[in-house]
């Protein structure tokens, strides 16, 4: 069996602690940038960052349409953040120019939570993703986004306050905090687990 | 346990301190002084803006005492920007950054760029919720900055002069002496710390790390696509452009061009079509044809 290559978009963001937590599992991980880039990956991960500067970047680079095909094709990806709100079908408070890459059935509102200040973290149980023991999963929530709706097939994983924080729909999963600025894998390892 | 009822939130942790600084990662940062300003940068694709109320290359050539901005700029800023905003109080000015906490920016500089409030003491950043952003021009610098609480270094460069080549010799201070450190003995990173005039344990830590223990910006005196990959490629982790895009014959194609050039600073053919046709930048000015070097100043 070859090695897991997991591509992730590293156009701006917290996308080489991504690399470092894939690699630390045993996974090949990839900077990708361009469309030569998605060749032989076979799963995505799409970091935090600010989402209005990695959509304009995504036109720039000409990444938009060969992410949408490929996540139209079904391969699984892992959005955090800013991520998250790139898989989302509906984003509000977005600009218009906003790049989705996919039709993940949730509504998310940019800055949901407020500025900086507001930022946190909390502690999340998420039976659901089969986490080998029971401890908690602490999570870091950066300027995060808030999910206000979910749609048909969304399976809510964790919430916080009673909105939901991470969300799995078929191969996509979301989460609107940062498991790459922890050191604790889990979330990633559930992610290349389910490949 | 399960997920209903009230999760505890804790706020202000270093980790979501330095949190954003890592979000901020591979992007651009641009001085901006009025809303309109804001707006085309964000439209450009900065990661996020610095509001303050004259550029640094007008604050050098107007002289006299450059103070954090009035609230109601700032404020306006927030208001039609949907990404970060940051904005810049005094070295030492306590009072000033209590007031862009409550103002709720997202991250505030204490920077050399405006009139030092003190000429001993540094905030004590560890008071703040908000995180604090301060400028290094060597290693020490950085590490008794980050010892005061600071959540991101910028290399200070030499603000307002569209030349680079204070920000390239502070980047290159810094980088060059953690590559020393690795290779340093126990004994030798006692020496280190004594020489640098940093904290051991933070002088420990780099030895075992590799690098600082909060993101490397690079900022003063960028103006080309080019000084965006040049700072990346010296190991920057994102870049603050300040005079050198509104100062130029025409902002929004060379803020656009810097964001391109900062993610794809490793690929020339990227660089090559980014730099073409941006027009004029600032004109920019030698290092001895100044009077201030802003870069002296925080201690």
């Amino acid at each position: 069996m070859t090695t897991t290559t997991i591509g992730v978009l590293a156009l701006q963001g917290a996308f080489q602690r991504h690399i470092q937590a894939v690699e630390s599992l045993g996974a090949n991980a990839r900077a990708v940038r361009l469309p030569e880039d998605l060749d032989g990956v076979d799963a995505l991960m799409l970091p935090g960052g600010e989402s209005t500067a990695m959509s304009l970047l995504l036109g720039a680079n000409a990444m938009t349409d060969p992410l949408r095909a490929l996540i139209a094709d079904g391969m699984p990806v892992f959005g955090t953040c800013a991520g998250m709100i790139l898989l989302a079908e509906k984003v509000l408070d977005g600009r218009p120019d906003q790049v989705q890459l996919a039709q993940l059935p949730i509504t998310v509102r940019r800055n949901g939570y407020g500025r900086q200040v507001a930022s946190f973290e909390a502690d999340l149980v998420v039976p659901a993703l089969g986490l080998e023991d029971d401890e908690p999963f602490r999570a870091v929530f950066i300027r995060a986004p808030k999910v206000e709706a979910v749609g048909q097939g969304v399976e809510v994983l964790a919430e916080v306050d009673g909105d939901p924080v991470l969300v799995r729909s078929g191969p996509l999963f979301a989460a609107a905090f940062h498991p790459e600025l922890t050191p604790d894998m889990r979330l990633h390892r559930a992610f290349l687990n389910s490949l | 346990m399960s997920n209903e009822g009230t999760n505890d939130r804790t706020t202000a942790t270093m980790r979501v301190k330095r949190g954003l600084a890592e979000m901020l990662k591979g992007g651009v940062i641009m001085d901006v002084v009025n809303a309109e300003q804001a707006k085309i940068a964000e439209d450009a694709g900065a990661v996020a803006v610095m509001a303050l109320e004259r550029v640094p290359a007008d604050i050098r050539a107007d002289g006299g005492v450059a103070r954090m901005s009035d609230p109601a700029m700032i404020e306006g800023i927030q208001e039609i920007c949907s990404i970060p905003v940051m904005a810049k109080a005094r070295i030492g000015h306590f009072a000033e950054a209590q007031i862009l906490q409550a103002l709720k920016v997202d991250y505030i500089d204490e920077s050399e760029v405006l009139t030092p409030a003190d000429e001993t003491h540094h905030i004590d950043k560890f008071a703040f919720d908000v995180p604090f952003v301060c400028g290094a021009t060597n290693l020490g610098e950085a590490l008794r900055r980050i010892s005061e609480g600071a959540c991101m270094i910028r290399s200070k460069g030499e603000a307002g002069t569209g030349n680079v080549v204070e920000a390239v010799r502070h980047l290159r201070n810094i980088t060059g002496d953690i590559r020393k450190i690795t290779q340093a003995d126990e004994a030798e990173l006692f020496e280190w710390a004594k020489q640098l005039q940093a904290p051991l344990p933070l002088i420990q830590e780099l030895a075992e790390t590799g690098e600082l223990p909060v993101p490397l910006f690079c900022a003063g005196g960028l103006a080309t696509p080019a000084d965006a990959s040049l700072a990346m490629q010296l190991g920057a982790d994102a870049v603050f452009v300040g005079s050198g895009i509104f100062k130029s014959e025409d902002p929004a194609p060379r803020a656009r061009a810097i964001v391109e050039a900062t993610t794809n600073y490793m690929n020339p053919d990227v660089l090559v079509k980014v730099s073409r046709n941006l027009g004029t930048p600032m004109t920019g000015i030698g290092m001895d044809e100044i009077d201030v070097r802003m870069a002296d100043r925080g201690w």
